[in-house]
C-alpha cells in the first residue's frame, strides 16, 4: 500500500475536505493505484538535474508603484455569502 | 446555406459588404441553439440579451466604418474566463452563484473588438476532466454521436462549434484540454505558447501550465482569433512581452522544405488502426506538399502523464484552496464554526474529480513526501522540456496524433480516474514543456467520429504551425464535414 486510510484523513484535513467515509474509502483505493503508477519515475535518475517551476525561463515582473482605480467596497462584497456594513461576515472563530 | 454555418472570414465578408447584419446572423445563431441545445447541452449560460445589444453595437461600428475582422461575429466562452455581470461558474456547485466584477483580459480584448457574446460553455469541473463529464450542470454530448464524449476539458467550446452553435469559441488548455476535444469534434483547435496569451481573469488550475486557445471551424479563423487575443498584459505577469505576429500572413499554403519529425513514442503498437491509418494519410498529404520527414525520438514521454499529475494537482490543491466559503461562491448555510464551514462548504462544493486532484496535490506537497512526488516531477519536467529543445534542433515542427482514439462513450471511464488520465499521453508533454500545439480535423474512422491530427512547433512558432496546418486543411476536405444534428 502506498497510502493508508489514516493518510487520506490527515491530507483532507489538511485540504480542509470534510470527507465522507464512503469518499476516504474510494480515495484511498483511487489515491493508491494513481501513486503506484507514479512511482515509474523513480525508473529515472534525476540527480545532478535542475527542476523546472516554470515553463518559460522568467524574472521577477518590476512594474512602477502607481495608483490605479480599485473595485470598490460594494463591488467586492456583491458575491459574499454573508456580511455586515462594509465587511465579509463568518462563524464564530472561538467557541 | 444559413448563416450559422459561415466561419468568423465567411460572416466578416458578408458584414463587411452589408449583406447582412450582426443582428440577423446573431438572430441566425440564437435559433440554432434553440434547435440543437437539448441534444448537445454544450451551454451552462446563453446570454441572448448580451447577443442582441452586442450585435447591435457592432453594426452601428459596421456603419460607421470601424470595423474589425471581429465586429459582429457571435462567439462564445468556456465557462472559466470571467465576464462582468454574467454567471461564471467554472462547471463548479462552489462558484454556481458567481457573478464576476471583471472580465478576463482574453474576453475584454475580444469585446473591444465588436464580437457578440451567445454564452457561456460548458467544461470539466474546474477543467479537470477529459471528457465533459465531471461539470456540476450536467454532460456535454458530442455532436457527431450523442452517445459519445465531446472530449474536456473544453467540451463545450468545441461541440458547440461542431453543432454549429457559436462562430468560434474560446477554451483553455492544462494538458489538452483545447486540442482533445476539437480532434474528437472535428474542429480546429490551438494550445498557444505558455505566456502567449494573458490568463488575467482566468480561472486558475494548474498556473504553470494553464494557457488559453482558440477552437474554431478552420485553421483561418484560429488565427484570426490568437492574434485578438495574443499579446503582453501587464495585468499577468507571465504573459510575455514579444511582439504578436499577423497570424493570417503566415497561411502561405507553403510547405515545401519543412522538416517534420515523427517521435517513435508517439506511433506505438495498440494506437487505434483508424488514427494510425489517418496519421499515414497525413504523412502522405504533407509529403506531396513537399514537406520532408525525419523519425525522431521524444523519449521520455511515457514519464509525462505521472509528471503532469503530479505538477498540476499540486498547483490545483494551492490554488483551489481560495473557495472557502468566505468572500464568494457556495457556503453550507449550517455550519458550526469557521473551520466546520470550511470543511463542510469544500466538500459539498466540490465534485469527486476536483477533490480527488486536491488530495494528490495536497499529499505530494505535504511534509515528507515533497522530495520524493512534487520535486522528483519538476525534475523529471526538466528532461521532457530537453527532449523538445534537442528535438526542434533537427526539426520545423511535430506531428503525432492528438488521442490514442476518437471520442469514447459516455461512462466509459468515468469509474477509473487512471484509464482517464492516460487517455492523454499526447497532449500533456506540449504543456510540460510550455510550447505551443494545434488540432486539425484528419479523417473520420468507421462509425463516423473525427480524428485529429497534432502539429506542435516550437516555443513562440505560432507561425509555422498555423501554417503547415493550414496547408493541410486546404488540400484536404476533411474540415468540410459537418455533423448531422
Amino acid at each position: 500500500m502506498k497510502i493508508t486510510r489514516e493518510q487520506v484523513e490527515h491530507v483532507a484535513r489538511l485540504a480542509r475536505l470534510e470527507l465522507s467515509d464512503a469518499e476516504k474509502e474510494l480515495f484511498t483505493g483511487q489515491l493508491d493505484g494513481i501513486l503506484a503508477y507514479v512511482d515509474k519515475l523513480n525508473e529515472l535518475d534525476t540527480s545532478g538535474i535542475v527542476p523546472t517551476a516554470h515553463a518559460v525561463p522568467m524574472e521577477n515582473a518590476f512594474r512602477e508603484d502607481v495608483v490605479t482605480a480599485s473595485l470598490g467596497v460594494e463591488r467586492a462584497l456583491a458575491n459574499a455569502p454573508d456580511r455586515s456594513e462594509s465587511f465579509f461576515r463568518v462563524p464564530k472563530v472561538i467557541e | 446555406m444559413e448563416l450559422y454555418e459561415l466561419t468568423i472570414h465567411e460572416l466578416h465578408e458578408k458584414l463587411k459588404k452589408r449583406e447582412v447584419s450582426s443582428v440577423e446572423a446573431t438572430k441566425s445563431l440564437l435559433a440554432r441553439i434553440d434547435a440543437v441545445e437539448e441534444k448537445v447541452k454544450a451551454f451552462i449560460t446563453v446570454t441572448p440579451e448580451e447577443a442582441l445589444k452586442n450585435a447591435e453595437a457592432a453594426d452601428k461600428r459596421i456603419a460607421a466604418g470601424e470595423m474589425d475582422l471581429l465586429t459582429g461575429i457571435p462567439i462564445a466562452l468556456k465557462d472559466i474566463f470571467l465576464t462582468e455581470g454574467i454567471l461564471t461558474t467554472c462547471a463548479s456547485r462552489i462558484l454556481s452563484n458567481f457573478i464576476p466584477p471583471y472580465d478576463a483580459t482574453a474576453a475584454a480584448r475580444l469585446k473591444e473588438r465588436g464580437m457578440v457574446l451567445l454564452g457561456k460553455l460548458n467544461q470539466d469541473e474546474f477543467a479537470m476532466g477529459s471528457s465533459t463529464e465531471t461539470s456540476w450542470f450536467g454532460k456535454t454530448r458530442n455532436p457527431w454521436n450523442l452517445e459519445c464524449i465531446p472530449g474536456g476539458s473544453s467540451g463545450g467550446s468545441a461541440a458547440a462549434v461542431a453543432a454549429q452553435q457559436a462562430v468560434a469559441t474560446l477554451g483553455t488548455d492544462t494538458g489538452g484540454s483545447i486540442r482533445q476535444p476539437a480532434a474528437h469534434c472535428g474542429c480546429v483547435g490551438l494550445k498557444p505558447t505558455y505566456g502567449r496569451v494573458s490568463r488575467y481573469g482566468v480561472i486558475a488550475f494548474a498556473s504553470s501550465l494553464d494557457q488559453v486557445g482558440p477552437i474554431t471551424r478552420d485553421v483561418t479563423d484560429c488565427a484570426i482569433m490568437l492574434g485578438a487575443v495574443a499579446g503582453h498584459d501587464p495585468k499577468d505577469s507571465t504573459s510575455v512581452d514579444t511582439p504578436v505576429p499577423d497570424y493570417l500572413k503566415a497561411l502561405t499554403g507553403e510547405v515545401r522544405g519543412l522538416r517534420i519529425g515523427l517521435p517513435r513514442e508517439y506511433f506505438i503498437e495498440g494506437l487505434d488502426p483508424d488514427v494510425k491509418k489517418a496519421m499515414d494519410d497525413a504523412i502522405a498529404t504533407f509529403r506531396g506538399l513537399g514537406a520532408g520527414f525525419v523519425e525522431m525520438s521524444l523519449p521520455h514521454t511515457e514519464h509525462a502523464i505521472a509528471v503532469y499529475y503530479l505538477i498540476a494537482t499540486a498547483e490545483a490543491s494551492s490554488n483551489l484552496a481560495r473557495y472557502d466559503g468566505v468572500r464568494f461562491g457556495y457556503r453550507n448555510p449550517d455550519a458550526r464554526g469557521l473551520l466546520d464551514m470550511y470543511m463542510v462548504s469544500r466538500d459539498e462544493g466540490f465534485g469527486a474529480e476536483v477533490k480527488r486532484r486536491i488530495m494528490l496535490g495536497t499529499y505530494a506537497l505535504s511534509s515528507g513526501y515533497y522530495d520524493a512526488y512534487y520535486l522528483k516531477a519538476q525534475k523529471v519536467r526538466t528532461l521532457i522540456t530537453r527532449d523538445f529543445i534537442d528535438a526542434f534542433e533537427s526539426v520545423d515542427l511535430i506531428l503525432t496524433p492528438v488521442a490514442p482514439t476518437p471520442a469514447f462513450r459516455i461512462g466509459e471511464k468515468e469509474n477509473d480516474p487512471l484509464q482517464m488520465y492516460l487517455s492523454d499521453i499526447f497532449t500533456i508533454p506540449v504543456n510540460l514543456a510550455g510550447t505551443c500545439g494545434v488540432s486539425v480535423p484528419a479523417g473520420f474512422n468507421g462509425d463516423g467520429l473525427p480524428i485529429g491530427l497534432q502539429l506542435i512547433g516550437r516555443p513562440f512558432g505560432e507561425e509555422t504551425v498555423l501554417r503547415a496546418a493550414h496547408a493541410f486543411e486546404q488540400a484536404t476536405e476533411w474540415h468540410k464535414r459537418k455533423a448531422a444534428i
